[in-house]
């Protein structure tokens, strides 16, 4: 019975909340355009400025590139065709999402194989640690047991050092 | 006459550092009490004499001191005073001197707070924190001294980076390096416990708040960084995946892997090795930060002005502490000891798992951040990784992580059944994601990266009060209040500190899924509608400031005709170095904010007062962003307020207990 | 008991520490260009000195020739202007210029108090044909085979080195 009101409850707050919140709507104000400009040039790279996306830059190149990016999409060509036409003039350099090429398999491949890797690893410390389940506390040298409770029944200061 | 009593201030902190590093270390080797007391003197020493040194340097920078090189690159006399105090560090040299300032801080804490612990392992600690020191001010001293002259004194400074003249410069920089710096302190104690010879849940329980003391500042220092970087660069991004913005990412991901493999140390005596090897990478994460973004070997718009000499020196003292202490553990590791078992399902397990998650992920950023380098190394040409790289990896790595935050913390210690798990959590499983489902739709606009985003974010809440839940029924106390009272401070700093990742979590899924962008061209008195909002531009005025041009601009923000906000962006032209600054204008707000920065004026020219392109932002739930980093740093404050950390615990401490001695009582 | 496992982070850490190293004398910065040994793209610009007159790279074809990007309102430009002055009085090579984003009458300005090396200079007025060649700084300079190759760009000034080293042997080797 709680555990329902629990669930409706949660469920009402987050509407209520959610309600309050500002409405948001599709990005699809402002035309096909200039969002698919827009998200194409946050995936190039500004070769003036060469830490901020062509979207961003304020360098006269990154103005002139856009000024090709745009022409290039008006003439109908598409945004493989246009990051193409980049590459041909300043290389791999200028985009931002590294292309799938032999040179790169290894950064796209590499996090999934470590992904694997530690998974196996994962694995393999449990099955060697899953012996017994019993006892919460691994064994303690004997030799140390007994001076802890030597220690601990003669209530004594320690040693020095 | 005080630049120089400066600079022999690090002349004698650095033979101090010398006597600190080596002598307490070879009492510790050979058992000599006497050599081992130098430790906390040196240590106290050597940080009194650093802050010396870093206040002559200050008082440079506030007293307009031209003829110190560093400030007159660095300043200028209409810099505000907050600003001239942050431009002591605004440099290569001055940040390194904080650095230094901030270890000798952090050794100083250590001679406080060790007082219950063997001398010897003091003596070791403080030691390799002397060490490093040595290195830090052997550079300093060597290749980036602070306090070189200017002969003739130049007239006026060159004024302190306008991008930098803001409060999140007066903040950042000092957190983010109480993080990173901090983490030599585990860094230290692993190093102590791998010459010694010995680890146990009792040196686990004494890394633990420092561990958890610096994550938290480093939470903090990153948090403002992305927060200042928001607000100041005018394009309303929180996170570029820029190298440096990495290099402090990855010590925060094995810094949390460190403080949950901590935890198990502590508890059960299990992860010893790979405590102690987390506890080296975390901070070879950090000395390896300073290393890129000081040599040039990447790009960076943090980047300092490079020299390939400072580029060499780093990257030999990082050969030697790195390497060194890995090497140290690839000795010493195996002596130290397996841990005790575990079963495949239990709160251990998950803790690995989680271990192994976040660890993939460092590597994973590491990758894609070094990546360009290896090609180019290897002659295979000249990539860039950015964004989309590092977004299309990152998520899916972190998603199982935030998935199991939910699990874990309700799973038993040694073995967790699974039917037990079950019957605690599916009501939480269920609530938190029939809402994901619904909520997008009432958002607006549904998409299964939102829903599944809000899914892991309402999973955390649901699943961490479920077991809290849980844990007040199972206390057996009378009250509520009563059962609360029986948990510890760690464990509710946990709480706290989950919970901020799922406010995290919300504010990354609502802003990644709903924000919007527009640029538009505003005549003055026109208007655009972005979103709910009408916003109509009022036209640009000159005016003056401090030390800089601004035009400032006029929007007027209105929902469904009522006006909700004026905002004022602005441009700024500084007086000294003519450089030109974009202030963004942000209306904030839990929900959302508004967020409005001047483009260009669409008459070229000097012509301000006409029509302006404006760029106007909607970026709902943004600061939950910010403000889920700081429930998780606020969090491990609570977690390390426990009393058990600051107990006097005397018999118990002392014996050199091969095991964890502790029955598993709190969590 | 050692066994090799705990090795392998000392490992991994030495093969980074050797990347980083040779990283430290590499310019991050440097985009180099993806048209090495393919065809010069195809321009045809007016003239610098002879507006009428158009300058095109077909009709370059045969002889070795040297582009060099400059514009008068770049500060490195003269750095690197007593060398192809030198260049051009050594008669070794043809040289061409492009005169990027320029205002022509700074253009020929520039040239006439500074020396004009160039055979010919074309006049890069919107800086296309500066994309077309993957221009993103000013000087930067094409060596182009007699087949209109691209063999060689050199990014920034001239140096008295880069000349010697590479850039006159390479000439020398194109023009046998």
């Amino acid at each position: 019975m709680s555990r329902l009101l629990g669930r409706a409850f949660g469920l009402l707050f987050a509407l209520a909340f959610a309600a309050n919140a500002t409405k948001m709507d599709a990005p699809a104000e402002g035309n096909a355009l200039e969002l698919r400009m827009k998200k194409l040039e946050t995936e190039l790279r500004c070769l003036v400025c060469q830490n901020q996306t062509l979207a961003d830059s304020n360098a006269e190149l990154a103005s002139d590139l856009r000024r090709e990016v745009r022409s290039l999409a008006e003439a109908g060509k598409s945004d493989d065709e246009i990051k193409e036409y980049l590459v041909a003039r300043y290389g791999d350099f200028v985009l931002y999402n590294p292309p799938v090429k032999a040179t790169t398999l290894l950064l796209w491949a590499g996090p999934f194989v470590l992904l694997g890797g530690g998974a196996v690893l994962w694995w393999m410390i449990l099955r060697r640690r899953g012996r017994a389940s019993s006892g919460p506390v691994p064994a303690t040298d004997p030799d140390v047991e007994l001076r802890a409770r030597a220690l601990l029944e003669r209530a004594e200061p320690p040693p020095a050092g | 006459m005080i630049p120089e009593l400066g600079h022999f201030a690090l002349i004698l902190a650095l033979l101090v550092a010398l006597a600190q590093g080596t002598l307490p270390l070879i009492g510790a080797a050979v058992g000599t009490p006497r050599l081992m007391a130098i430790a906390r003197p040196a240590a106290r020493a050597q940080a009194l004499l650093v802050a010396f040194a870093f206040g002559c340097l200050a008082w440079s920078f506030i007293s307009n001191d031209f003829s110190v090189q560093n400030v007159a690159a660095n300043s200028n006399s209409e810099l505000p005073l907050q600003y001239r105090v942050a431009a002591t560090w605004g440099s290569h040299e001055g940040s390194l001197l904080l650095w230094t300032l901030m270890l000798g801080g952090w050794s100083f804490a250590v001679t406080l707070f060790s007082r219950n612990l063997p001398q010897q392992m003091v003596a070791r600690v403080l030691s390799v924190m002397g060490l490093i020191s040595v290195g830090f001010l052997l550079f300093l001293l060597l290749t980036s001294n602070p306090f070189d002259r200017l002969m003739p004194p130049a007239a006026e400074g060159r004024d302190l980076n306008p991008l930098l003249q803001d409060p999140g410069m007066v903040f950042h920089p000092p957190l983010l390096y109480m993080g990173y710096v901090g983490f030599s302190v585990a860094f230290s104690f692993a190093l102590a416990a791998l010459l010694g010879g010995r680890l146990d849940a009792t040196w686990a329980r004494w890394s633990r708040p420092w561990t958890t003391i610096a994550w938290s500042f480093l939470t903090i220092g990153i948090a403002l960084g992305s927060g200042w970087a928001y607000y100041t660069l005018g394009w309303g991004g929180w996170w570029f995946w820029d190298p440096v913005e990495n290099a402090s990412f990855m010590p925060w991901l094995v810094g949390t892997a460190l403080i949950h493999s901590l935890a198990v140390t502590e508890k059960r005596g299990a992860f010893k090795s790979w405590t102690v090897l987390l506890a080296i990478v975390a901070f070879s994460l950090s000395l390896l930060g300073t290393f890129l973004v000081r040599s040039g070997v990447l790009t960076s718009v943090h980047a300092f002005a490079t020299d390939p000499a400072r580029g060499v020196f780093i990257l030999v003292f990082l050969a030697i502490v790195v390497g060194g202490s890995l090497a140290l553990f690839a000795w010493r590791a195996s002596s130290v000891g397996l841990g005790g078992a575990f079963g495949v399902v239990s709160r251990e397990s998950m803790l690995l798992a989680n271990n192994i998650l976040l660890i993939v992920a460092m590597a994973s950023v590491l990758l894609g951040t070094l990546y360009p380098l290896f090609l180019d190394a290897l002659n295979l040409g000249k990539i860039s990784v950015g964004p989309p790289y590092f977004d299309a990896v990152f998520f899916p790595l972190m998603a199982p992580a935030a998935f199991l935050m939910g699990v874990g913390p309700v799973a038993r210690w040694n073995q967790a059944p699974l039917p037990e798990i079950w019957t605690r959590l599916r009501w939480a499983l269920g609530v938190a994601a029939v809402t994901a489902l619904i909520l997008p739709f009432v958002l607006g606009r549904w998409s299964p990266l939102i829903a599944f985003g809000l899914f892991l974010a309402l999973w955390i809440f649901t699943s961490t009060a479920a077991g809290l839940r849980a844990r007040l029924i199972n206390s057996r106390r009378g009250n509520l209040f009563a059962a609360l009272g029986a948990n510890s401070p760690s464990y509710y700093g946990m709480l706290l500190a989950h919970i901020g990742v799922g406010v995290f979590v919300v504010g990354v899924t609502l802003v990644k899924g709903y924000e919007v962008e527009r640029d538009v061209r505003l005549d003055v008195g026109g208007s655009a509608a972005v979103g709910d909002y009408e916003f109509k531009f009022l036209g640009v005025k000159p005016g003056p400031g401090p030390n800089y041009r601004a035009l400032t601009g006029t929007v007027e923000v209105r929902k469904d005709g009522q006006l909700v906000q004026t905002l004022q962006p602005e441009k700024r032209i500084y007086n000294a170095s003519g450089q030109a600054m974009t202030i963004a204008a942000i209306d904030t707000r839990v929900h959302g904010d508004i967020y409005v920065s001047l483009g260009e004026p669409v008459a070229a020219g000097e012509d301000v007062t006409g029509p302006w392109s404006v760029r106007i932002y909607l970026k709902p739930f943004i600061d939950w962003i910010w403000m889920g980093a700081f429930l998780m740093a606020l969090g491990g404050f609570i977690a390390v307020s426990d009393r058990r950390y600051r107990l006097a615990v005397t018999r118990k401490a002392t014996v050199p207990a091969g095991g964890a001695g502790m029955p598993a009582g709190a969590d | 008991m050692k066994s090799a496992r705990w090795s392998i982070p000392l490992a991994i850490f030495v093969v980074l520490m050797a990347f980083l190293y040779i990283g430290l004398y590499r310019d991050p910065r440097e985009v180099p260009s993806p048209l090495i040994d393919k065809p010069a793209p195809a321009f045809a610009l007016s003239q610098l000195h002879d507006p009428e007159r158009k300058l095109t790279n077909a009709d370059l074809k045969g002889k070795v020739w040297l582009l060099n990007v400059w514009a008068s309102w770049c500060a490195s430009c003269r750095d690197e202007h007593p060398l192809l002055m030198q260049l051009a009085a050594a008669n070794a090579v043809p040289i061409y210029g492009l005169d990027y984003k320029d205002k022509p009458d700074a253009g020929r300005a520039w040239l006439a108090q500074n020396g004009n090396p160039y055979t010919a200079s074309a006049v890069d007025l919107d800086g296309r044909v500066g994309i077309d060649y993957g221009v993103y700084g000013v000087p930067e300079t094409f060596v182009i085979d007699k087949q209109g190759i691209v063999r060689y760009k050199q990014i920034g000034p001239l140096t008295l080195d880069s000349l010697q080293r590479k850039i006159m042997p390479l000439i020398k080797d194109l023009q046998k």
